[in-house]
């Protein structure tokens, strides 16, 4: 679980999150949604201890991050996965390298065993014949499994993910997303996604929170988001036509 | 203000690259893999260069020894001079913060965008250490670069002036053999451990501190290219007048 209490960061002169506090729990899929500028990816990077908010304090499963010393927020790290938005797979590795890599950086373990793990984590995100490809040889989609499987491949306590979705067909889309609830769920994780993609919102959105120029707007869940009456969040989920419609037939149902 | 702060930056990233070390098996890998793709990778357009300079010194100092009174040993004599204290160390650098450096810059800085280097710090990696000091560590062979460029320079300074017409082999060499000061060849290697170190290190400044995108690489590689160059040419003034002045 982690617990953020009235988080505040700034660049400059630009305060971009003001007094956030919220808390993700453990095999949840959390997901963080708001517009372009909302604050989203500082937000998440100041979850990953990436930035050091100016203000307010972020507890994992009891672990307050700013009373941690280095070689504890080091080994805190380590229970961390993360998929990035453009999977940031390493280009000069390949799919078993960019898999192995936290294996091989952080653990003892030997070499067959690193393959074992990453043979089955491989297999768990559906890439089986992908091993020896490099990362420019290989789709959108399967870049994005290949990120997931090394999130996962240290057994970590929190995953975070920044869009996965994005650039993806929405098929691929749905595949990821259920991807990640599985996964979550199976290991019982605390994930939290950044994401624009309102189809996730709908399918996974097991807890989800609105920000807007930087403030918490809206918190809730993806059924409780069909009967809010915010009109920042209805605003912004429900812009285009189809989803609006989803909406309606939706509380129509309920009615 | 902007370039104080810019060199206490690049301080600080020095002073980062040899904190917390990355595991031994995998450091060394690394270390190999950059002696290869930043020596050896390099020793084509070394040997290229050098060969040419060395012939091109040869031909324009015998253009001006033309006096009948001054012997044509003094034409070996000056090429090793040059090729020795100058244009093997000094020129063949400023070649290398072309080639090399653009490739750290640019490698580091497409890491950098591509969200790579984050990938390592959220994992718990020491990115500087794993990025950075594997170069550093790679270019402490750049000493062996240059001594290849001296002897390829003299040669090719030996064949513009034999197969040139400009002196006898006999009278070259004697030359190269005149006078020897076996310090200038110290200096000549205690400048290029000097610009090794920065060719290895300021691209990678400029690599790794860059945000934007494609284009902003690019940008990055080229001022990390003159700001090496710049760098290797004041330290090469100061060093001469520590060392031979």
């Amino acid at each position: 679980m982690i617990i953020v209490e009235n988080l505040h960061k700034s660049f400059g002169d630009s305060h971009i999150l003001k007094g956030i506090s919220t808390t993700f729990e453990q095999g949840k899929t959390n997901l963080v949604i708001g517009q372009s500028g909302s604050g989203k990816t500082v937000f998440l990077k100041c979850l990953l201890g990436l930035f050091e908010p100016e203000e307010g304090q972020i507890c994992y499963n009891g672990q307050y991050y700013s009373e941690l010393s280095i070689s504890e927020r080091r080994d805190l790290r380590q229970e961390m996965g993360m998929v990035f938005q453009g999977s940031a797979l390493f280009d000069s590795m390949t799919v078993e390298g960019n898999v192995m890599f936290p294996l091989d950086m952080f653990t003892k373990q030997s070499r067959s065993e690193m393959q074992d793990r990453v043979d089955f984590v491989l297999k768990r995100v559906n890439l089986i014949d992908a091993h020896k490809k490099y990362p420019s040889e290989i789709s959108g989609g399967m870049k994005k499994r290949v990120a997931i499987a090394r999130a996962i491949v240290m057994n970590p306590k929190y995953l975070f993910c920044d869009e996965p979705n994005s650039g993806l067909d929405p098929k691929t889309a749905i595949l990821i997303d259920n991807l990640i609830q599985e996964i979550t769920q199976e290991y019982n994780i605390t994930t939290v996604i950044n994401t624009h993609d309102m189809n996730s919102v709908m399918e996974i959105g097991e807890k989800i929170i609105f920000l807007k120029n930087g403030y918490k707007e809206w918190e809730g869940t993806n059924k409780e988001i069909f009967k809010t009456d915010n009109k920042a969040v209805t605003d912004f989920v429900y812009s285009s036509e189809l989803f609006k419609k989803v909406r309606q037939m939706y509380l129509e149902e309920r009615n | 203000m902007k370039y104080l702060e810019a060199i206490g930056k690049y301080f600080i990233m020095v002073w980062e690259v040899f904190k917390k070390p990355t595991k031994w098996p995998i450091m060394r890998s690394l270390i190999l893999k950059e002696i290869d793709e930043l020596i050896f990778g390099s020793m084509g357009i070394i040997i290229f260069i050098s060969f040419f300079i060395g012939g091109v010194v040869t031909i324009q100092t015998a253009l001006n020894l033309n006096s009948p009174f001054l012997p044509k040993s003094l034409i070996g004599f000056a090429t090793r001079q040059s090729v020795i204290l100058e244009f093997a160390p000094t020129f063949t650098s400023i070649i290398m913060a072309g080639k090399v450096g653009s490739y750290i810059t640019s490698s580091i800085g497409t890491m950098r965008v591509t969200e790579q280097i984050d990938a390592l710090e959220v994992m718990g990696v020491n990115s500087l250490n794993y990025l950075v000091f594997p170069k550093i560590i790679a270019m402490l062979m750049y000493p062996f670069a240059v001594a290849v460029a001296m002897f390829v320079g003299v040669f090719g300074g030996w064949i513009a002036a034999v197969f040139g017409g400009y002196a006898p082999s006999g009278e070259f060499i004697k030359g190269l053999q005149m006078d020897f000061d076996s310090f200038h060849v110290t200096y000549a290697f205690i400048k290029t451990f000097v610009f090794a170190f920065v060719i290895a290190t300021l691209p990678s400044y400029h690599g790794f501190y860059m945000r934007g995108g494609a284009l902003e690489v690019g940008k990055a590689s080229t001022t990390s290219f003159v700001w090496t160059s710049v760098v290797i040419i004041i330290l090469n003034y100061i060093l001469t007048q520590l060392l031979l002045g």
